[in-house]
């Protein structure tokens, strides 16, 4: 039993997942409270360098050549093993399609509680966890002797959770891993065809006010600088100036980016509808009555073809380009 | 010995026992002027006369492997045109598509309309709770029928997009304030009001409108009122027509005609001029379907300064608007097959009529024609206005 | 081949979401449920399985409200056999629930059983691994087709940026559906009603509701709502600095 607050590291092919910097930022502050270490823990094959960069106190790694990329299975014994061994006082996972396949197993395999979709934690050490579409707040206590905990991005940035000093690695032996019942067959990788906007995080959507296709262009370059995709409303499809796969809306596609930069629409109920869920909206458009402002988070009268290329700009000033 | 093909005989029984006259479905002589005065015939693959023929030849399980009979938005300008006066929107289209709905062959923004329909009692799936929100500021105070639990003379039968559409919702406030300045004792359903089906029911889903009939007539029942009156000619049309073979029987009318009925009291009221060609866009459901064309035209022309202007299409073959039979929830799906809205072809014309405003009488049609108005070229400062709008425009109210 | 789905109903959203007197939990006076959006898929993608193996589909729900229409849905679309299971589910957690199913999926010794892989109102895991160790059985989630054959499954497990992992999983196992293989399918409400005449739900009681492994709320609340955009103004120079200010801020540059 310890005060420790433990991480599970989440890679994919040789890359360590943001969510994994976002925890480790998350322990950071949890630590404070509970006066233990930040100790992530690495599952992987020949993958001891990945451990690189991560800002823990220490790293258990542990080496299986069934580790070499993510079983379900293989986690969860892996897992099991250490975390009913070490008894942290809290341990942390991804609430992805990693993470998720493991916490809630080991909640009932260990009898150890389980908070999910936790988003930050307060500065006394309180989940704070956001469910109902974002709706609604929960918080409390965390579950004590030991808790298991799934985080949400959001609550931290990825480079809280960064250093640039290497932690120290002690590897841990692994149980045994044989006759797994879940098992890695292949990859399939994504089609070299059109992106698929529903998954973008960054979204510049244009509207009518675009008012013809050479003024996409600057739509296209300020994606470009943000390491953005260009989506549209309906009008903009019908004109053929984008691809029907680039529609947000009610006939198109619903999306979830973290930013929606939406540049001269109007915001009718046909398009909104498939926008509620972005993180964060703002709003170009000169008519200071289009109904896109009631769901923006932030808006801005200025005229497109003021703002835009000055704002491309200084995008790519702020990325040093 | 080629197998003997026989009709599909199943399909004609059952447009025979659910609409009036039916069985003039075997009267067709097979003239095509349905299929010709389709607005969309021509991608419908098969427009109501090939798709007879069809049914004749026993070949409707092809039919049902194509989706091109969605396009057909119940306009009633094939009915309207049937020298055999064979029910073709209601019996014959309606029908089918209730046969493609079984089938599972239904686009997926439509299918959308109708889960919303279902669960929610508007196909827009916004909250039943919302539905009178609308009305929430007007003064004098809107009567909401649940709450003041007294008899009115008139319940006003609002409607989804005039409920829920914020652009709809502007024409239901004029009209509010109209029926106060004319000391209408008028009250509303709000929240016990479920949509009225009836372009969901042409969309074929009859299992829907009837539940919701259902819950409209268990709501029309707890009150006391002498008349139900509509902003929308689609629930006007089925409270008129179809609610009565369940059971449901009001009198009721499309708010035009009961303004029209007023029109001495309503004209010292209208002081303000609107200076302004109006044009007037016959809706299917009023018009054509329910031969309602004067009153609305009486209304526009005691406006002062009115000059009121024709479109080529008008009265009986007006241009439908491309919002009925589903065709509200299909506009990404008939905008891929046509590459041309109806809307758009309409705000031509008004346009070429020289008109300032094209006026309506349907909640449809608001919304379908401004967006129209922006990618027509020319047409950008053309206004779309309900009568109700104008009229209350023209009582500074 | 028995399959059979876990569904569960969660707050629609659509309504307006209030926290009760208690400060701890959903206000009910208001609240309806819905079927969560990830078993819907799940139903259809039993259905598709039933559609292409034959196996005999089974639902089984918690008896809450609304649990009937979603059984008879279920019937409509092609599911053979309905269960719900009795008890008061009202505000318990999927810990609860997933051991409460587990006694009554036990009993079916299904090859397969299919669940969303989430819900909205989660807030202990989601219930589709928590019963797939309550069953014993091997879990894998975010899933989006399944092939099935003798003694085991292929799955195709979804990551971020449209990478797929084809996971070979053995029978009988738990797998959490992100989506069917093609989207739910709609159903008359004709059919549906026809189906209530013929089709029976079979009530099966679970033992006593077992919360332990879920976190104790202290407090919930509804996180601060902007009514209107805060609009930025200023020469086009200015507006784009506190743009690019407001990037920064939340993580894109």
């Amino acid at each position: 039993m310890s005060q420790d607050i433990y991480i599970v590291v989440e890679h994919l092919r040789g890359q360590v997942a943001d969510i994994s910097y976002v925890m480790l930022a998350a322990a950071r502050e949890l630590s404070k409270g509970t006066g233990g270490n930040v100790v992530a823990v690495l599952l992987g094959h020949e993958a001891q360098s990945l451990a690189g960069n991560l800002a823990a106190d220490k790293v258990l790694y542990i080496d299986h050549p069934a580790l070499a990329d993510f079983s379900s299975d293989a986690y969860q014994k892996v897992l099991s093993v250490l975390i009913s061994k070490e008894q942290p006082r809290v341990t942390l996972f991804g609430s992805t399609s990693i993470g998720t396949d493991i916490a809630s197993v080991l909640s009932i395999r260990l009898g150890f509680p389980l908070v999910s979709s936790c988003r930050s934690f307060s500065t006394d050490g309180k989940f704070v966890s956001q469910i109902c579409g974002g709706k609604i707040m929960a918080e409390g206590e965390l579950p004590s002797p030991t808790a298991l905990v799934t985080m949400v991005p959001g609550g931290y940035k990825p480079e809280q959770g960064q250093s640039a000093q290497a932690p120290a690695v002690t590897q841990v032996e692994s149980p045994v891993l044989d006759a797994l019942r879940v098992s890695l067959a292949k990859y399939i990788e994504p089609e070299a065809g059109d992106i698929d906007i529903a998954k973008e995080p960054i979204l510049i959507a244009v509207g009518r006010g675009i008012q013809n296709q050479d003024n996409l262009e600057l739509a296209n370059s300020l994606a470009e600088a943000l390491g953005g995709v260009v989506c549209g409303s309906r009008p903009v499809i019908d004109q053929g100036w984008l691809a029907t796969s680039r529609l947000v809306g009610k006939s198109g596609k619903h999306v979830k980016p973290k930013i929606y930069l939406a540049m001269g629409i109007s915001g009718a109920p046909e398009h909104t509808e498939a926008i509620t869920d972005s993180d964060t909206i703002i709003a170009i458009n000169t008519d200071p009555k289009a109904p896109i402002f009631n769901i923006a988070k932030y808006g801005t009268e200025s005229d497109i073809f003021d703002l835009v290329e000055v704002l491309t700009n200084k995008v790519k000033e702020a990325k040093g380009g | 010995m080629p197998e003997t093909i026989l009709p599909n005989v199943t399909i004609y029984e059952k447009v025979l026992a659910a609409t009036t006259h039916g069985e003039r479905l075997k009267l067709c002589l097979q003239c095509g002027n349905c299929s010709g005065i389709c607005p969309f015939g021509y991608l419908m693959v098969y427009p109501p006369s090939r798709l007879i023929a069809a049914l004749r030849a026993g070949r409707f399980d092809k039919v049902l492997d194509t989706d091109a009979l969605w396009m057909c938005v119940s306009c009633y300008a094939c009915t309207a045109v049937c020298p055999a006066q064979i029910p073709l929107t209601p019996g014959l289209m309606t029908l089918t598509k209730e046969e493609l709905l079984l089938a599972g062959n239904v686009p997926s923004e439509l299918q959308s309309a109708l889960e919303n329909t279902q669960r929610y009692g508007n196909p827009q799936g916004e909250s039943p709770r919302k539905r009178a929100d609308w009305a929430a500021d007007i003064q004098p105070e809107v009567k909401l029928l649940g709450k003041v639990r007294q008899p009115v003379d008139v319940l006003w039968f609002v409607g989804d997009y005039s409920s829920y559409h914020p652009r709809v919702q502007l024409i239901s406030k004029a009209l509010a304030k109209i029926l106060s300045a004319l000391k209408v004792d008028f009250g509303i359903l709000g929240p016990e009001e479920n949509s009225d089906g009836d372009s969901q029911r042409l969309a074929g889903e009859r299992g829907l409108f009837e539940m919701l009939a259902e819950k409209n007539g268990k709501a029309f029942g707890k009150y006391q009122f002498n008349e139900i009156i509509t902003t929308d000619p689609h629930a006007y049309n089925a409270i008129k027509n179809e609610y009565p073979a369940l059971g449901i029987n009001y009198p009721v009318r499309h708010y035009t005609e009961f303004l029209a009925e007023r029109i001495d009291q309503l004209k010292p009221l209208l002081k303000t001029e609107v200076k302004a060609k109006v044009t007037y866009h016959d809706p299917c459901y009023l018009g054509r379907a329910n031969g309602i064309f004067d009153q609305p035209r009486a209304l526009l022309e005691v406006i002062p300064g009115v000059e009121l202007v024709e479109m080529s299409h008008n009265h009986m073959n007006s241009l439908c608007c491309g919002g009925g039979g589903g065709g509200m929830w299909l506009d990404g799906f008939q905008w891929e097959k046509a590459h041309v809205r109806l809307s758009e072809w309409r705000v031509r014309e008004a346009h070429a009529a020289g008109a300032d405003v094209l006026a309506v009488a349907c909640p449809y049609e608001t919304p379908r024609f401004e967006d129209a108005t922006k990618t027509v070229e020319g047409a950008g400062s053309l206004k779309v206005r309900d009568i109700a709008e104008l009229l209350g425009e023209a009582m500074s109210i | 081949m028995n399959v059979a789905v876990l569904v569960k109903l969660v707050p629609d959203l659509v309504e307006e979401l209030t926290v009760d007197a208690s400060g701890v939990a959903l206000d009910t006076a208001w609240l309806r449920l819905i079927i969560n959006e990830f078993d819907d898929h799940a139903i259809e993608q039993g259905v598709l399985l039933k559609e292409r193996s034959g196996c005999q589909l089974t639902i089984v729900a918690p008896d809450v409200e609304g649990v009937d229409d979603l059984l008879f849905t279920a019937s409509a679309k092609g599911a053979d056999k309905l269960i719900k299971i009795k008890g008061d589910f009202n505000g318990v957690n999927n810990h609860a629930l997933a051991r409460a199913a587990a006694a009554v999926i036990k009993e079916l010794h299904p090859d397969l059983v299919i669940t969303g892989v989430q819900a909205n109102n989660d807030l202990d895991g989601s219930v589709g691994p928590l019963l797939a160790e309550c069953l014993g059985m091997p879990y894998v989630g975010y899933v989006s087709g399944i092939t099935l054959s003798e003694g085991k499954s292929r799955a195709r497990k979804e990551y971020p940026g449209g990478l797929i992992a084809e996971m070979d999983v053995i029978l009988p196992a738990v797998l959490g559906i992100q989506a069917a293989e093609q989207p739910p399918r709609y159903v008359a409400v004709s059919k549906v009603r026809q189906v209530m005449k013929t089709a029976s739900i079979e009530e099966q009681s679970a033992p006593a509701l077992e919360p332990s492994g879920g976190p104790t709320i202290g407090r919930m609340f509804q996180p601060e709502a902007a009514a209107h955009a805060t609009m930025i103004t200023g020469s086009a120079d200015e507006v784009a600095t506190k743009l690019v200010g407001i990037f920064k801020e939340l993580g894109v540059l």
